[in-house]
């Protein structure tokens, strides 16, 4: 050691050395680490690798455009969790505790499974987990919930706001009474969770409704469509993932039920799920959070920026704009504003995950900053709070053509206030199993 | 009556498409005793390869032949890196081989062509025919007509043929047939090579059916019933389990789901299958293993 530090040339590489470390220390002290639990081999690689293609591309968007959130820029790694469970609860462990000193601010699964199996641990570690439009439905209710977000669309919202447009399409809610209304879903505890609600709609509105499971994966429904075509419903609901999608398009073809009267939901309705179904899937209907497309300026931005300088995340450009990778984009809009607006009360550095809670919690998106962003009409306006961890509800209607997605509504409303006593309902008795003391939200700022 | 002719051809039909996967199995258990667990992912894989070869504007044909080279490839390789080393090594040690296989092939496929689920149109309509007034899938009967062809194909193979006199022969001992001069490792390779043509065709049907996806390795879960039914050693007993599997599931779907609660299609078939390996262990047209004692 000592005869190194007698050759100048090694002295100066040395503190060559010391210095590039000593910045690259600098350098991490003010970047925010997005751990992503990602998944981009196995069955449901087609919706990892569009969106986390998009949350990515739009991280480094952030990052060359505007150079990060005031001037503190994001980094993030990967973990393969092939959508298995206990990968994704490794990967979690590992990445958690940030990268090179940079903090994380969120976990992002885009997994039911895997939300469920690190829910607790999210908030033992004071990190946010993001379920956009997806996760448990009571987790809406941040008094109980504090770290937990299922962004824009919660499971109950989704039935609801299908059931409204239904009515609206019957000519009012209250024509609903005497209609059949099939619920086709996936055999998971994923299918099944809004099958209480539709019974209590059903209720509510005087319908029919019927129940009918497809078990997993779904890739023989002959059975179950000869069923409905017994019912002969007016409407069909389509609660399913993966290939149960395009197999339940073919089959209501075979059995002659027309496309245009099945309403896919949140995981019904990427193009995954409506181009293999060919022909079979023209006229098709679904809700979506987020159109599909490339006409708003946040993703000719991205394209510019990002794609077209050779540093997009996709394998395959030709996904630019698809519903997965849309929905990436606007998970990471949702996941960086809250950085931002957490930023304006903790101070412009990286921040933990506590302080980007805080974040979460205090996203207030109306038109006008909508239109700032490039996101209007791209993202729904969003308000979150405390109490309310979801902040839109609404969802608008979109039909396939045959080859895209055309958007065919507004925005649609869930029935929230409805909605809510369930939710408490629910939350209060996952806090009393747990010994979870609820946050009193009128005392929180 | 009509409702209950309507399941029951539905679900003959159906399993049909089983039986095609199940074929597969059969071919390389007769000639190598080796339950081959990669089946599934060798539908998988050729069907990738085609419909990826076919967007790239390879016509429909030259996409077959090519794919079906790239599968007698993947025959070659499989008998001279896997199969050749672990000749003469028990059954298990082979069926774990082809469980790594598996894997291994699910991956290349998916590094080779990606993760993006692809539609395949084959130009077969699938709207629905009213005959009696049932509604049939032209693509169901398209399929069932593959089906039929592929088992005459494979008896005239089997049966009339220097090739397939030489599979018999090793299916019945391997021991013996390599006394007479048969080249087991080429006997092998060929197996392989066909069981890979049956993964082409039942991946092409069921691609077409599913879309071009990682599911469609999933589709061995429906045919492992059908062989233990039919006999893991029949071409004609995987038709007949694939039709008894698919009609009985319909039915018990239909029928006795909602009594029970719905979503039984994917665990009847295996309670049908355990009663019948505690009646008939062989299946109903497998060899029943005779060994002196």
């Amino acid at each position: 050691m000592l005869s190194i530090i007698k050759k100048p040339s090694a002295l100066i590489g040395a503190l060559t050395l010391g210095l590039s470390l000593l910045s690259g220390t600098v350098q991490a002290a003010n970047e925010q680490y997005f751990p992503l639990q990602s998944y981009r081999v196995g069955p449901y690689a087609a919706g990892g690798t569009g969106f986390f293609g998009g949350f990515i591309d739009y991280l480094q968007y952030v990052n060359l455009k505007e150079g990060g959130v005031n001037g503190v820029k994001f980094t993030w790694s990967e973990c393969e969790t092939e959508y298995v469970v206990e990968k994704g609860v490794e990967c979690y462990e590992r990445l958690k505790k940030g990268l090179n000193g940079a903090p994380a601010a969120a976990t992002n699964p885009l997994s039911v499974g895997i939300a469920y199996a690190t829910l607790d641990r999210s908030a033992t570690d004071k990190l946010p987990l993001i379920t956009i439009n997806h996760g448990r439905t009571d987790s809406t209710d941040g008094s109980v919930f504090p770290y937990v977000f299922p962004l824009q669309l919660n499971p109950y919202s989704e039935v609801s706001a299908i059931i409204n447009y239904i009515g609206d399409k019957s000519g009012g809610l209250d024509k609903l009474k005497g209609k059949k209304i099939v619920t086709l879903f996936h055999g998971s505890p994923y299918g099944k969770e809004t099958n209480p609600i539709l019974e209590l709609l059903a209720k509510k509105y005087g319908f029919q409704v019927t129940l009918i499971e497809v078990p997993h994966p779904g890739n023989e429904q002959q059975s179950q469509w000869l069923n409905i075509r017994r019912i002969k419903p007016d409407w069909v609901i389509l609660r399913g993932w993966g290939v149960m999608n395009p197999v339940a398009l073919k089959t209501a073809q075979k059995t002659g039920f027309p496309a245009d009267h099945i309403i896919g939901n949140i995981w019904s309705n990427s193009e995954e799920d409506a181009a293999p179904a060919g022909a079979a899937a023209k006229g098709f209907i679904s809700i979506t959070t987020h159109p599909s497309g490339t006409n708003f300026p946040v993703l000719q931005d991205i394209d510019k920026t990002v794609l077209k300088a050779g540093k997009g995340n996709l394998q395959d450009s030709k996904r630019f704009g698809t519903v997965y990778y849309n929905l990436g984009v606007v998970n990471g809009i949702l996941n960086v504003e809250a950085v931002r607006v957490a930023q304006a009360k903790f101070g412009k550095r990286p921040l933990t995950g506590e302080e980007v809670r805080w974040g979460f919690e205090n996203i207030k998106l109306d038109d006008a900053r909508l239109k700032q962003l490039g996101a209007y009409g791209l993202v729904q306006p969003l308000k979150l709070s405390c109490s309310d961890h979801e902040g839109g509800g609404a969802v608008r209607f979109q039909q396939w053509d045959g080859k895209q997605w055309k958007v065919i509504s507004d925005w649609v409303q869930a029935d929230r206030k409805l909605l809510r006593p369930i939710i408490e309902e629910s939350s209060h008795k996952y806090a009393k199993e747990k010994g979870i003391t609820p946050r009193d939200c009128s005392k929180e700022s | 009556m009509e409702f209950f002719l309507e399941v029951l051809t539905g679900g003959l039909l159906a399993g049909l498409m089983y039986s095609l996967v199940a074929i597969g199995f059969v071919l390389i258990y007769k000639a190598s005793g080796v339950f081959n667990f990669a089946q599934g992912s060798m539908v998988l894989f050729s069907a990738l390869t085609f419909v990826s070869l076919l967007e790239r504007g390879v016509p429909f044909w030259v996409s077959f032949a090519v794919t079906l080279l790239t599968m007698i490839a993947l025959a070659w390789a499989i008998e001279r890196v896997v199969l050749r080393p672990l000749v003469n090594r028990p059954p298990i040690t082979l069926f774990m081989a082809t469980l790594g296989l598996s894997y291994i092939i699910e991956g290349v496929a998916q590094a080779m062509w990606g993760a993006q689920v692809h539609g395949l149109e084959l130009g077969i309509s699938d709207a629905p025919l009213e005959i009696g007034g049932m509604l049939l899938s032209q693509f169901d009967l398209f399929s069932a007509a593959t089906a039929g062809i592929l088992v005459l194909f494979l008896s005239l193979l089997f049966n009339k043929t220097r090739i397939g006199i030489s599979l018999r022969a090793v299916a019945d001992d391997q021991l013996a047939a390599l006394a007479v001069g048969i080249k087991l490792q080429r006997i092998w390779m060929i197996v392989w090579a066909v069981a890979g043509f049956v993964g082409l065709v039942a991946g092409l049907l069921w691609g077409a059916r599913l879309g071009v996806q990682f599911s469609l390795s999933l589709v061995v879960l429906k045919a492992l019933p059908v062989l233990i039914i039919g006999g893991f050693t029949s071409i004609g007993g995987a038709i007949v389990g694939g039709l008894i599997i698919g009609a009985s599931e319909k039915l018990a779907e239909v029928y006795l789901g909602p009594i029970i609660g719905g979503g039984i299609e994917n665990w009847f078939p295996y309670v049908l299958a355990l009663l019948f390996l505690l009646v008939r262990p062989a299946g109903i047209f497998g060899e029943r293993a005779i060994e002196r004692v």
